[in-house]
């Protein structure tokens, strides 16, 4: 089953679990698109000087080669990318970008040939004119070589294990100290708050100064609203501090219990 | 509740390293055939990884931990939803023997629709010609087809077939090939509009043809027309048929035509493997089209009799017609 929820795509498999993709709109496929121009360009000098090179082989001959491999390489280019690439390009891996099958299945060559081919309609008249306009009102942001082909674009990021010992460990917390309000605590975040919090703290290194400061006072202020500690368990803590204890206290329930 | 993360990841993630190893053997060997222990594990994996990811999703919302398992869960489904047929290893003899003259004939009512829409500009384009001589120039925009057939023949049998080929005969074999491969995608790429696109290709290709023909036969140049059109036109011209062919299965698929069951969705993933099928075999004959075209079609009388070039463009259409019809049909067994 799927269902598409402002520019995500929701799948859920037969045992009822669902995972979600977030769908690439057309200005980031676009980037993608020309990085990939380049890189045609970039093949097509490259040949085009191994050529000139071969003069020996007579200029109809090195002509009629040049003409077929440009051929080759503006058709060829997206499918042999995206077939052994699983879905990506040079720009769509710079893009972060990646083809899928619109129902989370395995995607078959017909599927990358046919996205491919029907890219002479969608550039139709001109700068993907057609595919960026049923892209736009495509729910799935698909244009026509991806509705024909029954695929989808997604954005994907990098995926990294969150480092609790960097952000929480071995430093002393004066939360826990009081232990009955660190298990109200809690009771009272709710999953999407403490990932908030987490959040932030694992992106804290990418904020400017001042962004940081202001950030981690307005999550401070939120979190310390659900349970009130003693003036003596915050006192000359700064606010990111806190966040930090407060996930410490939110994901690590015995301290010690995993080393 | 919220879950104690570091512990839930330290127990988990063996698991899932064993999910991940195994998705990337079973996605870099298509062909590898998995023991049932191994289907067994793996299904346990993914059912494991699966309820991870509901925890995970309700208790948690460590979002770089539900990313990586939404990652493994979805390549997981994949492989286990995944009920069309798999890739085989390549066959390229097998494809162009059995496959593609399959694809064609079980496709066979949209090739049909194709040769009735050219056959229908053909018809167009005499009559243009028969009824309104002066229309030649609107329906033919091509300089070399301009002038009158007789003076053409006088001149292309005295002239060398090298001379009037822009850049040699090896570049105008490669532009026709590249530039009526471009045509043919175009014309099944615009099956997407719900087949006009493909009517008004086919079409106006057959508007020319008929125009073309009628002019040359009206000029008593019959015998010119075959030998220059038949060595490639007998397999460039029903290679743009398979083009609409394409292009009708797209609108087909679009429309509803065969499988009103299916959504359209369902129907666009029933024929996309005969349709990449239909343009990679018009590929290939285009580019043996081109190859005729350039260095046999252009030769003509005294060099190359025009009884040899009909004789040999004639055997190559009954030999791609008894292709199409015969190759890659099973032999029927005798019922007892």
């Amino acid at each position: 089953m799927l269902k598409n929820t402002r520019n995500i795509l929701t799948l859920t498999t037969p045992e009822g679990i669902s995972f979600s993709f977030p769908l690439a709109g057309p200005v980031i496929r676009m980037f993608a698109w020309l990085i990939d121009i380049i890189v045609i360009v970039g093949i097509l000098s490259i040949i085009g000087t191994v050529l000139s090179l071969a003069g020996f082989l007579g200029s109809d001959f090195l002509n009629a080669i040049f003409l077929i491999v440009f051929f080759a390489i503006s058709f060829g280019y997206g499918m042999v990318f995206e077939w052994f690439m699983r879905g990506q390009t040079i720009g769509k891996r710079v893009m972060r970008i990646r083809v899928m099958d619109e129902q989370g299945l395995k995607l078959k060559f017909s599927q990358v040939a046919i996205r491919n081919l029907l890219r002479l309609v969608d550039i139709m008249p001109g700068l993907y004119l057609v595919g960026g306009v049923t892209s736009l009102v495509n729910s799935n942001s698909q244009r026509l070589g991806d509705i024909a082909a029954s695929t989808v674009v997604i954005r994907y990021y990098r995926v990294s294990e969150p480092d609790f010992d960097q952000i929480v460990g071995g430093k002393f917390n004066s939360l826990r100290e009081y232990p009955h309000l660190a298990a109200r605590l809690r009771q009272k975040v709710s999953p999407r708050e403490a990932g908030i919090a987490l959040s932030s703290l694992m992106r804290r290194d990418s904020l400017e100064p001042d962004e940081r400061v202001n950030l981690f006072g307005e999550i401070a202020q939120h979190f310390k609203t659900k349970v009130d500690f003693p003036q003596e368990a915050i006192d000359g803590i700064s606010d990111e501090q806190y966040i930090r204890n407060v996930v410490d206290v939110l994901f690590r329930t015995r301290v010690g219990s995993v080393a | 509740m919220i879950i104690d993360l570091k512990k839930f990841m330290k127990e988990e993630k063996p698991r899932w390293a064993e999910l991940e190893k195994l998705l990337d053997r079973m996605e870099s060997n298509p062909d590898d055939k998995l023991d049932l222990a191994t289907v067994q594990r793996f299904y346990y994996l993914y059912q494991r990884a699966s309820s991870d990811l509901a925890k995970l999703s309700t208790f948690s919302f460590d979002r770089e931990t539900k990313r990586h398992l939404e990652s493994l869960v979805a390549r997981s489904f994949g492989e286990i939803h995944e009920t069309r047929e798999k890739a085989h290893r390549l066959s390229p003899i097998n494809w162009f023997f059995v496959t593609l003259p399959q694809t064609f004939r079980r496709q066979i009512k949209a090739f049909w629709v194709s040769l009735l829409i050219t056959c229908l500009g053909v018809g167009l384009g005499t009559i243009a010609i028969i009824v309104d001589y002066d229309s030649k120039s609107v329906i033919m925009p091509f300089s070399h087809l301009q002038g009158a057939p007789s003076e053409r023949v006088a001149k292309e049998e005295t002239s060398v077939p090298d001379d009037k080929m822009p850049g040699g005969m090896a570049t105008f074999s490669s532009y026709l090939m590249t530039h009526n491969i471009k045509v043919s995608i175009y014309t099944m790429a615009l099956g997407m509009t719900y087949g006009i696109g493909t009517i008004l290709m086919l079409f106006y290709n057959g508007i020319i043809l008929g125009a073309v023909g009628a002019d040359y036969i009206l000029d008593g140049q019959a015998v010119f027309l075959f030998g220059w059109l038949l060595p490639h036109g007998s397999v460039e011209i029903p290679s743009i048929l398979l083009a609409g062919q394409a292009g009708f299965m797209l609108a087909g698929a679009l429309i509803g035509w065969k499988n009103k069951a299916l959504t359209v969705r369902g129907r666009l993933r029933e024929i996309s493997s005969d349709l990449v099928t239909i343009v990679i075999g018009l590929a290939i004959f285009l580019v043996w089209a081109g190859i005729i075209e350039s260095f046999f079609s252009q030769f003509h009388a005294p060099v190359l009799p025009y009884s040899l070039k009909i004789a040999l463009g004639s055997i190559q259409l009954l030999l791609l017609i008894l292709f199409l019809t015969f190759s890659g049909r099973e032999k029927k067994t005798k019922e007892a």
